[in-house]
């Protein structure tokens, strides 16, 4: 058995096309397991869930399209707060967070967001400023956080929409040369004096909470600058981070491919084993329910399986299975009946071996690199199919499956949009999935040919 | 065994395949059907009866009115049949009767464009147009399949083998939806030269229809086309060579015959048999793909006809285009089995 696998491996190796079908698959390897080691598993299950994505941008471009734009578009930034001090006097405590950004896009930001969760006891006082990189100071807002009888957590959100924000910035209209009542405050906090152009340089904004309890502390603490660019792969419509989704359906496909293959070559290796073994009656009645299961329209039964049923991703898998042993079995069928006249199974037989043994023992290895390459092979095919389900809105929604993004992505009209980084990248992935299995079962598939 | 007792073998497996397929639809909506077709028999005389102004004020209250109502509902369901449960033998024996006469029955909320709710009317006007993309796209798919893998089987190694082999390659891995949905966006929305929607706005009994049909079609058959052309030609190539290694093959080079006129008149005739029969099965193959390619394409045939109807769950359309499908299929593979039968002379005396 050793031998036989450094066979194969060492045949895969010499071709060119097998070792980049290996090279890619082991890429999605590593990136399944980046996945489900580094990203929280939340992120997967939250998927669906839309408040868990409100931070995001809608519909954001990939940020790496600013390398080929002259005019660069603004990046939406989840900004974590880079300072933290805190006063403790008699009876007071003062708490100044810094956030701050380098902001050197040629547009101005969408809008902000000051998300916070703090624990305290009493009524402090919320104070808003930021630090422009021409040195002026603009307050934005103070206010007062309601009025806590006993120590709980308060949360809540300052947007830039909010009116007194836009009053306090009013006041320093006067620094402005050219009129600001209509603007929108981005716009302004993020202007040039002289005109209405966007400055560029470090901006430091500044959040200070005056409270009268010693003990209160801020639990949470984010400002979003919002802009039209994000992450890697950008967001849909429903600001979900895309890159997010493609990552978690790198192991999902993986996963439905190979098990929808093993399962199904290793069952239809069995089957057709045993049918072209055992010959006469029991091989024609096998072999005639194979032509009608081989003879049933697959797709349509998958529909409607999955419509009635249940589109459970499990129960999916097993579906995709009852269509994908058939073709195995009449292969397989045809190579035990030329082994089963060779002598050594001859021998066996007139040794008394079992039936079970020598299907197991003698006939089904001398197939396995055939039914190596054929896994390989029908890899592609169950992840393309349940692509094609789920692109059709029966596949399961709790899953990000590539198919899923561009069913999402086409009921969101992404096409006729022109949002061509919800739709290409996950195409692209599964194009590539496909492509290193088909790869990687051609050579084996070669070098079985060679030997045989 | 005979050619004829062939036939007749594969003939029967596949009425056999027909009605399992048939039957298994049935069993798996059959509890919903039931349910819908008990809502529509209450919701029907409901109606019935509140339309009936003498007999509504007829009632003395509210309670003698549903009771009265009730009563009629469990009539009428007990003279359809429908109240010994839907798995039982009869009912299922009857409606399998109905579909393999044809008799699919009304469509719960699809029509045709006609206005028509027989299930039948509606797949009757399908059924051309996914004929026409799909037997248009094979044709056209096998013809430079079989060009260009006569061409790369007949030099294996050369540069047009090897591109024709990994275009081959490649464009399988490709899910032809996803192509369908990079093609609207780039000669659609971009280059503005072809419609996104492959419905024409024209009504149907315009005579303007069939040109703009044909108009709409250009799009959905360059995809198919484009992916399905490099298998064909590995497959037609394959068998090329084969038959390139053939002894006949041999005489006629030493002969002098030129090498363009073995492979496209001597060479190309021996390989048809199994040509012939990888058409038919792709033909009724590209049936089943349909549906996820109409519904990108928004090409109103039987494949998205299908899709429509999972959506909203319209039985009858389900059942029916299942079992033309499948009679579709079983048809083809049924015409392969012949022409196989017909073009090798070894099954005839098996």
């Amino acid at each position: 058995m050793g031998l036989f696998r450094n066979d194969l491996s060492a045949s895969i190796l010499k071709s060119r096309v097998g070792i980049s079908g290996v090279g890619i698959l082991l890429c999605l390897i590593l990136v399944s397991a980046f996945t489900v080691i580094f990203i929280p598993l939340d992120t997967y299950k939250q998927w669906n869930n839309p408040s868990s994505w409100t931070l995001f941008p809608r519909s954001a471009l990939p940020s790496w399209v600013n390398v080929f734009l002259v005019k660069k578009i603004p990046e939406h930034q989840l900004l974590e707060n880079t300072q933290t001090a805190i006063q403790t006097g008699q009876d007071t405590r003062k708490i100044i967070q810094n956030f701050e950004t380098n902001y050197s896009f040629d547009y101005f930001p969408n809008d902000f967001i000051y998300q916070y969760m703090v624990e305290y006891q009493g009524t402090p006082v919320l104070e808003f400023d930021v630090t422009r990189p021409d040195g002026i100071t603009l307050h934005l807002l103070s206010y007062s956080l309601p009025d806590l009888k006993s120590k709980s957590v308060f949360a809540d959100k300052v947007f830039s929409t909010n009116e007194s924000i836009r009053k306090n910035i009013l006041l320093a209209s006067d620094k402005f040369a050219f009129p600001i009542n209509n603007m929108p405050i981005e716009e302004v906090i993020f202007s040039k004096l002289s005109m209405h152009e966007v400055l560029k340089g470090k901006y430091t904004f500044v959040i200070k909470i005056s409270t009268t309890d010693t003990q209160s502390a801020i639990h949470d603490s984010k400002l979003i600058i919002g802009g039209k660019v994000f992450g890697l792969i950008g967001t849909d419509e429903q600001r979900r981070d895309l890159a997010i989704g493609l990552l978690w359906g790198t192991p999902l496909a993986l996963f439905i491919g190979i098990t929808v293959s093993v399962a199904s070559v290793l069952s239809g290796l069995i089957y057709g084993v045993f049918a072209g073994y055992s010959g006469g009656k029991t091989d024609e009645s096998m072999m005639r329910f194979n032509d009608i299961i081989y003879a049933l329209p697959a797709l349509p039964f998958l529909i409607i399986l999955a419509v009635t049923i249940s589109n459970s991703i499990f129960l999916m898998i097993g579906f995709l299975m009852i269509f994908g042993w058939v073709g195995i079995a009449k292969v397989s069928r045809s190579m035990a009946l030329q082994i089963k006249n060779k002598q050594f199974v001859e021998a066996s037989k007139t040794m008394g071996q079992k039936r079970s043994k020598i299907i197991f023992k003698h006939i089904i290895p001398q197939i396995m690199p055939y039914a190596l390459a054929s896994i390989a092979i029908s890899v592609p095919a169950a992840i393309t199919t349940e692509a094609g389900l789920s692109f059709l809105g029966l596949g399961d929604p709790s899953f990000p499956t590539w198919g899923q993004i561009l069913h999402d992505a086409s009921t969101h009209g992404a096409v006729t949009r022109g949002l061509w980084w919800w739709v290409i990248p996950p195409g692209i992935m599964i194009t590539i999935t496909g492509l290193a299995f088909v790869f990687v079962g051609n050579s084996l598939n070669s070098s079985a040919r060679i030997k045989s | 065994m005979g050619l004829r007792r062939y036939l007749a073998t594969r003939g029967i497996i596949l009425f056999c395949v027909l009605l399992t397929t048939l039957l298994l639809t049935i069993m798996l909506v059959g509890s919903n059907m039931d349910i819908i077709l008990k809502k529509g028999v209450s919701i029907q005389i409901r109606s019935e009866i509140t339309e009936n102004k003498s007999l509504m004020s007829s009632f003395k209250d509210t309670k003698e009115l549903d009771q009265f109502i009730q009563n009629r509902i469990n009539d009428r369901i007990k003279n359809l049949g429908l109240d010994s449960p839907w798995y039982s033998p009869n009912r299922i024996a009857l409606s399998m009767y109905k579909i393999v006469t044809l008799d699919f029955g009304h469509a719960t909320f699809l029509s045709s464009d006609s206005g028509s709710s027989l299930v039948s009317d509606i797949i009757l006007e399908k059924l051309p147009r996914t004929v026409l993309l799909f037997t248009t796209a094979t044709i056209i798919i096998s013809l430079i399949g079989i060009f260009l893998g006569a061409l790369a089987g007949s030099k294996t190694g050369s540069k047009i083998d090897k591109i024709t082999s990994s275009f081959a390659v490649i464009s399988g891995s490709f899910p032809v939806w996803w192509i369908g949905m990079l093609m609207i966006f780039v000669f659609a929305f971009t280059l503005h030269l072809f419609p996104a929607r492959a419905t024409p706005l024209i009504p149907p009994n315009d005579p303007g229809y069939i040109p703009s049909l044909l108009y709409h079609m250009t799009l959905p058959l360059i995809t198919i086309v484009l992916i399905g052309f490099g298998t064909w030609a590995y497959l037609v190539r394959n068998f090329m060579i084969n038959v390139m290694q053939e002894n006949f093959v041999a005489v006629k080079k030493t002969i002098g015959i030129s090498k363009r006129k073995i492979v496209f008149q001597s060479a190309l005739k021996n390989v048809a048999p199994p040509i012939i029969t990888v058409l038919a099965l792709s033909l009724s193959g590209s049936l089943g793909g349909a549906i996820i390619t109409e519904a990108v394409f928004d090409w109103p045939g039987m494949g998205r006809l299908y899709f429509e109807a999972i959506n909203v769950m319209d039985l009858p359309v389900i059942i029916g285009a299942t079992y033309v499908l499948t009679a579709f299929f079983l048809i083809s593979i049924f015409v392969s089995d012949l022409l196989y039968g017909y073009l090798d002379p070894r099954i005839k005396t098996i």
